[in-house]
């Protein structure tokens, strides 16, 4: 989903940065509130790193017959909040862009906004929303995951249909033209990767459901819910 | 089981769907999603627009990895860190789980 170094033109870089920044410190807070007032927890805010670490690494070829990658943000929105989740994505998006010259540092700020920040926004919105109508879990999980991997690449056709309306046609052909080269793409990658954190949430609460319950993903009675029905 | 028969299910569903990819386009490289949608700027744009970063001090501070080798090299690097911490905290877990 990175845009190159240097393809958004003024203002548009800049204005990304504008939006991403006040957000990446106010994740900042809340990682060191957490970190401070949880300590144990510090281990799956490990885990949830390392899951968007792993998955933005996996370059998969898609139907499209071009190649895309997972984003894994949807597991730190679920369990830290989209504010944590812009942090943990802005460290890989740093990675990549210092040393593997993957998306850049002047674009960096849009990168953020897709995939750290707007992203998970859905993931959240789609997990509160799932959980409050009572279905199931991990039908939950996988929606929220697979939407937040899929948004991310509208958002970056967005960002570009925006820094690069059509002559004929404006920012609605633009739009057309990018959406048909990221978000077809990403719709294989998108459901694999919610399939995969669905999966991945299983093994959380087989191990270490307590803390699911402690920072209020779940309650008591769902997870007694979900270990009735998994048992 | 259940949750792994499902997410096998999927599983070999993405790996079918790439092999209709291949097939329906057969002169395709699989290249970055990112690369086509450069294409995407360059037909919106005549071709007129260039990164305005090329020469400025925004690529001094970057690395820029020699070649495809390296590249997968860092990539590889990068999967196997975040699959270090997992399969670690994972275990941890699970261990602690056991011994209480």
């Amino acid at each position: 989903m990175h845009i190159f170094e240097g393809f958004l033109p003024s203002p548009w870089w800049q204005l990304w940065f504008v939006f991403s920044i006040p957000i990446i410190f106010f994740g900042i807070y809340r990682l060191n509130k957490l970190v401070s007032e949880k300590r144990e927890l510090l281990p799956l805010l490990a885990v949830a790193g390392a899951f968007i670490f792993v998955l933005s690494s996996l370059k998969m070829p898609s139907v499209t017959g071009s190649s895309s990658h997972p984003t894994g943000t949807g597991m730190a929105a679920i369990l830290f909040g989209p504010a944590i989740a812009a942090v943990l994505s802005t460290i890989v998006l740093l990675y990549q862009s210092i040393f593997l010259a993957h998306g850049g540092l002047t674009t960096l700020g849009a990168n953020v906004a897709s995939m750290g920040i707007i992203g998970p926004v859905v993931a959240y919105a789609i997990y509160k929303a799932g959980m409050k109508a009572n279905i199931n879990f991990y039908v939950v999980v996988f929606l929220a995951a697979t939407f937040a991997d899929w948004f991310t690449y509208v958002v970056t056709s967005l960002q570009l249909a925006l820094a690069f309306p059509a002559e004929v046609g404006g920012f609605a052909a633009s739009l057309k033209a990018f959406m048909l080269v990221f978000a077809t793409t990403q719709v294989p990658l998108a459901i694999m990767e919610g399939a995969l954190t669905a999966l991945i949430f299983k093994y959380v609460i087989q191990v270490k459901s307590d803390a699911l319950v402690e920072l209020n993903v779940i309650t008591e009675s769902v997870l007694n819910k979900i270990r009735g029905t998994s048992q | 089981m259940k949750g792994e028969a499902i997410f096998a299910v999927i599983a070999i569903l993405f790996i079918a769907s790439f092999f209709y990819g291949m097939a329906a386009n057969p002169d395709s490289e699989f290249g970055g999603a990112d690369g086509q949608a450069e294409d995407v700027i360059a037909e919106i744009t005549d071709g007129q627009y260039e990164e305005w970063t090329a020469d400025s001090w925004v690529n001094s501070v970057k690395f820029e990895p020699p070649g495809g080798e390296t590249e997968s090299l860092l990539f590889a690097l990068q999967a196997a860190i975040g699959a270090i911490v997992l399969g670690y905290f994972f275990g941890y877990y699970k261990g602690k789980q056991q011994s209480e």
